[in-house]
């Protein structure tokens, strides 16, 4: 069972294809050492692949090489199942989306067309052009009525990028290549936008690879991770549980940087962890066959509900003792977390409250259990050892990789990907 | 909707101080060309010195003095534009630090010497103007084509090939459009210098209402002198306003 399966349920089917870079090469004349030095990648289709590294290390070179955006010195790159090294360049990216950091969107033209460009180019017919851009403005959360006619300079930096991915998925490409996307916006706008390109892969289902410097969105957005050092030379390629559990070197664990073990709790989801039992009772019964619920169940505390289920307050024996009937009035500050947050989330909310756990809801707010300290730990604990003893993913070597750089990384071409993680 | 309300009216309001701008300079224009018209029909004026003004003639030599700035101007734009753009592809990036400084040289050499040696070695009279004029302003336009195409954000050029767009096109939809407000600027600048060094032409024979000015100097008639003076400025600041009206109607919408 794959972990991201999980918190992103595979809605859409795979539109995406896979994308093989073989023994790919980029020499620059006038330099001794290559920029990107005989990569082999293997990326997986419908999958997002992040490519992280120090700046300088040949992420964005070998992104750029995959459009041909920089044509490779050496090696070949096949898409899908057709090798497109030699087909003429201007062809190949009319095919593959590509989003740049604050969307390059051309500042003379309006959002509707500069979203147009690639199906013009394409031969497209008026009609399906106009009613395309309208689908994809809604697809990115825009009101077509209100920003198809707009220029980019009256749309704030979150919306301009918004529209640079929908100009990329314009002609429905089976592969989309982004360069550093989120860069230039705010956090709060840049993690607004993580979570919706999410929702658009769930939807859209594409190959869409990503160079980013910043390992946490890495983490974020990747079902794959691909660790570069300098010459792109590939040091770890895995998912994000393994690097975070297993770092294949010093580097990598440099690279991920400090609280590693806290990141593990934003992959993992609180709907995804076995919840602890709870007494519930409903508002409106009497305390004292609350209390001799609880006795019966050996717990400390009572869930109290609504009558749509909803808790509302979460009573230790002393308080209800000290009561004749439940009410349904609120508890302030009730500790409670939905079933989609990340364990990260809960622990934080834990944290805040007394109780040492947290109340979990389901699906408008109907109680579902008790998430406490213990199974979070238990939770990590089984992640760490579920990702140490995974083995297989996509290849990603450099043709004259030292072995012992990555003691990890898979060799194994082929093996697949339902391999993965398994449990 | 309301924010988009707060930017039309914005916009609104940049347009009208650019239109009022737009519409003070003709009107001085104009005013000071009646004030002349006045002057000439009232003046106590000379037989010759009337013959000179005649209305005419004037016209005359005003048509040909437009059409010296015209030819030179347009011979100026076919070859500065396509030389500017090229001297910003990569594989000529080198010769431009080269082709700019002759073009340089080109302007700061005295148009007056450069009027009469082209005379002396070709021909004197109308094409040797033009082809001085055309050395003298064809720098303003290579300048503001190359300033304007690499002042283009280079991460619109790789958006633009990055989605399949041909160098070509990249060019002519991106880089060219994106350029137009600076290109147009030289193109003004050039025409304001062709017309004041039209008025060399006619030391060579060249016509144009630098004739009225070699005349009134000849002659030592002063209003003559003072009234192709005029004429010549009148003309440029003309121009000037065509080239800033051209310049807001082809601004490209969204900059």
């Amino acid at each position: 069972m794959s972990e991201s399966a999980v918190s992103r349920p595979s809605t859409g089917t795979i539109s995406g294809k896979s994308i093989v870079l073989d023994n790919v090469t980029k020499q620059y004349p006038g330099q001794s050492s290559p920029a990107v030095d005989g990569v082999t990648l293997e990326i997986p289709a419908g999958k997002i692949v992040m490519l992280v590294g120090p700046s300088g290390c040949g992420k964005t070179t070998t992104l750029k090489m995959i459009n041909r955006l920089i044509e490779p010195t050496k090696g070949r790159i096949v898409l899908g199942d057709e090798d497109v090294t030699s087909i003429g360049g201007d062809e190949l990216r009319r095919r593959i989306g590509y989003v740049i950091q604050a969307g390059g969107l051309f500042p003379h033209m309006t959002v509707a067309a500069n979203i147009a460009i690639v199906p013009k180019m394409l031969g497209w017919d008026k009609g399906r052009i106009a009613a395309r851009v309208d689908e994809l403005l809604e697809l990115v959360s825009l009101d077509p009525a209100q920003y198809r006619d707009r220029f980019p300079k009256e749309l704030s930096g979150g919306q301009q990028q918004r529209v640079g991915v929908a100009r990329a998925l314009a002609a429905d490409p089976p592969v989309l290549l982004m360069d550093e996307p989120f860069g230039a916006v705010d956090p709060i706008t840049r993690q607004r936008l993580q979570d919706e390109l999410l929702s658009i892969q769930e939807e859209v289902q594409k190959t869409i690879v990503i160079v980013t410097h910043d390992f946490d969105e890495a983490v974020k957005l990747g079902d794959w991770i691909v660790v570069f050092t300098e010459g792109a030379r590939i040091v770890q390629y895995d998912t994000p549980e393994r690097i975070l559990a297993e770092p294949a070197n010093a580097f990598v664990e440099n690279f991920i940087g400090s609280g590693a073990g806290l990141k593990q709790l934003t992959l993992r989801r609180v709907g995804e962890v076995t919840l602890a039992d709870a007494v519930t009772v409903h508002a409106g019964e009497a305390a004292a066959s609350a209390i001799e619920k609880m006795e019966r169940a050996d717990h400390n505390h009572v869930v109290v509900l609504d009558d749509r289920e909803r808790p509302v307050q979460w009573l230790s024996r002393r308080q209800l003792a000290r009561l004749d009937t439940l009410t349904d009035v609120p508890e302030d500050k009730l500790p409670v977390v939905g079933q989609g947050a990340t364990l990260n989330d809960a622990l934080d909310t834990m944290l805040v409250s007394s109780a040492g756990a947290a109340l979990v809801t389901g699906r408008r707010d109907v109680f579902l259990g008790v998430i406490t300290v213990e199974t979070v730990m238990d939770a990590i604990t089984a992640a760490r050892a579920s990702a140490a003893a995974s083995i297989g993913g996509p290849v990603g070597t450099n043709s004259d990789a030292i072995p012992t750089v990555a003691p990890d990384a898979p060799t194994s071409a082929g093996s697949s990907m339902s391999q993965a993680h398994d449990d | 909707m309301t924010d988009a309300a707060v930017e039309a009216r914005v916009t609104t309001v940049g347009g009208a101080a650019t239109w009022k701008g737009l519409i003070v300079q003709p009107a001085a224009i104009a005013a000071v060309l009646a004030g002349f018209l006045v002057w000439l029909n009232l003046a106590p004026l000379t037989a010759s010195e009337r013959s000179t003004l005649d209305p005419a003639s004037l016209w005359g030599s005003t048509l040909e003095h437009l059409s010296l700035t015209f030819v030179a101007a347009s011979i100026v734009l076919v070859i500065a534009i396509p030389l500017g753009v090229l001297l910003t592809r990569p594989a000529l990036r080198r010769l431009r630090g080269p082709v700019l400084f002759i073009a340089n040289f080109g302007q700061a050499a005295p148009a007056i010497g450069m009027i009469v040696l082209l005379a002396m070695l070709i021909t004197s009279g109308y094409w040797a103007s033009i082809v001085a004029l055309v050395i003298y302003a064809a720098l303003p336009v290579l300048r503001n084509t190359v300033i304007g195409i690499l002042g283009v954000d280079s991460s619109l050029v790789e958006a633009g090939r990055g989605m399949g767009m041909s160098a070509a096109s990249v060019l002519f939809r991106v880089e060219l459009p994106l350029a137009v407000p600076v290109m147009l600027a030289g193109i003004r600048t050039a025409l304001v210098l062709l017309v004041g060094a039209a008025a060399l032409a006619a030391f060579v024979n060249g016509g144009g209402l630098g004739l009225l000015i070699t005349t009134g100097v000849n002659l030592y008639l002063f209003s003559v002198l003072i009234s192709g003076a005029l004429l010549i400025a009148l003309l440029a600041l003309t121009i000037d306003w065509l080239g800033r009206v051209v310049e807001h109607v082809a601004r490209p919408k969204g900059l």
